[in-house]
């Protein structure tokens, strides 16, 4: 039986646990934020064009992570000039998503180390990150969740109302630009340690189950962050102790945590109405 | 008396294109104005004039003797309803604490001036009668109970001037009606001006001071008396629009018929 106290005496245990929980906190609490402005897709994309950034760097001979968040930020920016509107974008969003993806098998291919690299980009790879990586993992982390106390109320107001906002005197525009640089560091972050394909799983899920169970703002974000916790080292040590991927397990813990919360907590969307007001169900069947 | 709300030969002009000019009305404080007009008339416009955040190209517009500027605390302002996810983690009492410091940096930290905002917060949703489902889901309100949290929103900074964009829009009859009540009373009560868009008016004439019309590149103000009838809203919609006057004076303004 292996202790907890023996694994930690690896140095790449330690790294894996110090990236995984920083990464954690900052994906669960902009997620919560994510969910509530509709950008779950702009999430996904972004990873995808930090992908691009990665491929390229290690083309390069650079460490792939300043690739992934140089790219992601300046794809975070991209989408933040487009302002509120890049709600509803789907189809712009999944098409440069699919370019960044080919982007990134071209700079695949200048590479020789081909396979593994791919590998560890698209699905993660927590385990073997590197003790740079994690310096630049705390740094991003500590900018994103210093900027999302600095906009806390600001991005709650803009998320719900908008025009509100704007004539209130909120800078609406930065506002949503601020919060897509965040969500670039999140996104690229969350991605050494899941890989890009499966950044939705930590961004978005924790949430997403978060959202289900509370309709206090506060309490929310503290669920999100600590299923997403819950889910990343709950992946790290089933990972430790069994000949799987971390990723696999994360994702899979996400997963459960999700369906689980689905089926037990069905109705939270009831529309509970005052007497006076007919639903459009009973004026129907009138 | 000074005016809630002064417009004085006032004009907007997008490119080389008037919306409207030579706009002049007064608007005392505490009355009860309905905004009316064709679609396109220069409704949003106005509105955008008032709250500081489109300067007139010509003339001037004054809030409360001052020129209004964006993010005025004198006046609260209520956009067009818009949907809500049902399962957004968001309650109605968070968007009502908007109104009293969602436009201020960082986190709100706990202590006296916490409790006054929560205070303030409260008294928001008293005044609204929303104390039954302020901690409810948003996303799981009707749209009259949503509407009601808005509009505590919109009075949480205690504004002079309350200006609401087609507040009764996406309603039924009941809560048309009580909206109406709602912000009427909220008008004489406080003593301050609520300007609000309206597209039918039949409901609103019990209770409107003045109406304000927008149409063919101009704004004007009238009297309800003046104002609603046949001759006056045919020339404002450019369509025969006919009101009917009751027995006891009562006013109703029917809709042209699209065929005739």
């Amino acid at each position: 039986m292996i202790s907890l106290g023996h694994l930690l005496a690896y140095d790449f245990v330690r790294n894996a646990l110090i990236a995984g929980t920083l990464v954690a906190v900052t994906a669960g609490i902009a997620g919560y934020f994510v969910v509530l402005r509709g950008l779950s897709f702009a999430g996904h994309a972004l990873s995808h064009v930090g992908f691009a950034g990665a491929t390229g760097a290690v083309a390069l001979g650079i460490p792939a992570v300043f690739g992934l968040l140089g790219f992601a930020l300046l794809g975070a920016v991209g989408m933040g000039a487009l302002g509120d509107r890049v709600r509803g974008r789907d189809v712009a969003i999944g098409i440069v998503l699919a370019w960044s993806l080919g982007l990134g098998v071209l700079f695949l291919s200048l590479y020789k180390g081909y396979a593994t690299e791919a590998y560890a980009l698209l699905f993660g790879e927590i385990l073997g990150i590197s003790a740079t990586s994690v310096v630049v993992t705390a740094v991003a982390s500590f900018i994103a969740l210093g900027a999302l106390a600095l906009m806390y109320r600001p991005l709650l107001f803009t998320s719900i109302d908008p025009d509100a906002a704007l004539a209130r005197g909120v800078p609406v525009r930065a506002v949503a630009i601020g919060f897509m640089l965040v969500l670039g560091l999140a996104v690229a972050t969350a991605a050494q340690v899941v890989g890009v394909l499966l950044v939705f799983a930590l961004l978005v899920t924790p949430a997403a189950i978060a959202e289900r169970l509370t309709a206090t703002p506060v309490h929310a974000i503290a669920l999100s962050v600590g299923f997403a916790l819950a889910f990343t080292w709950g992946g790290l040590l089933l990972a430790l102790c069994l000949p799987y991927p971390v990723s696999f397990f994360i994702t899979t813990l996400a997963f459960a945590g999700y369906v689980s919360v689905r089926t037990l907590r069905r109705p939270v969307a009831i529309r509970v109405r005052s007497p006076h007001e007919p639903t459009a169900a009973r004026l129907v069947s009138r | 008396m000074n005016a809630a709300v002064e417009v004085a030969d006032a004009g907007i002009r997008f490119g080389d294109r008037w919306i409207w000019r030579h706009a002049s009305f007064t608007i005392e404080p505490g009355s009860f104005v309905a905004i009316v007009g064709p679609n396109g008339a220069g409704k949003s416009t106005l509105l955008k004039g008032l709250l500081g955040l489109l300067p007139p190209t010509e003339g001037r517009i004054l809030v409360q003797n001052s020129v209004p500027r964006r993010g005025d605390p004198a006046i609260g302002y209520m956009p067009q309803a818009r949907s809500i996810e049902p399962e957004l983690a968001i309650r109605g009492c968070d968007i009502v604490r908007f109104g009293v410091d969602g436009f201020r940096w960082g986190i709100p930290l706990p202590g006296m001036r916490e409790r006054d905002r929560r205070k303030r917060v409260e008294r928001a949703v008293e005044a609204v009668g929303a104390q039954g489902y302020a901690h409810r889901r948003l996303g799981s309100l009707s749209g009259g109970e949503a509407q009601r949290l808005f509009l505590a929103q919109a009075l949480a900074g205690d504004p002079d001037l309350l200006i609401l964009d087609e507040p009764l829009a996406n309603l039924d009859l009941v809560n048309r009606a009580a909206i109406t009540a709602l912000t009427a009373a909220i008008a004489r009560e406080r003593g301050i001006a609520v300007l609000l868009v309206a597209h039918d008016v039949n409901g609103l004439l019990p209770y409107l001071d003045t109406l304000v019309y927008a149409a063919n590149g101009r704004i004007a103000a009238g009297r309800p008396a003046d104002v609603v009838t046949t001759a006056a809203l045919s020339r404002i919609y450019d369509a025969h629009v006919e009101v009917l006057v009751d027995s006891q004076g009562r006013r109703f303004v029917v809709a042209p018929d699209p065929a005739s």
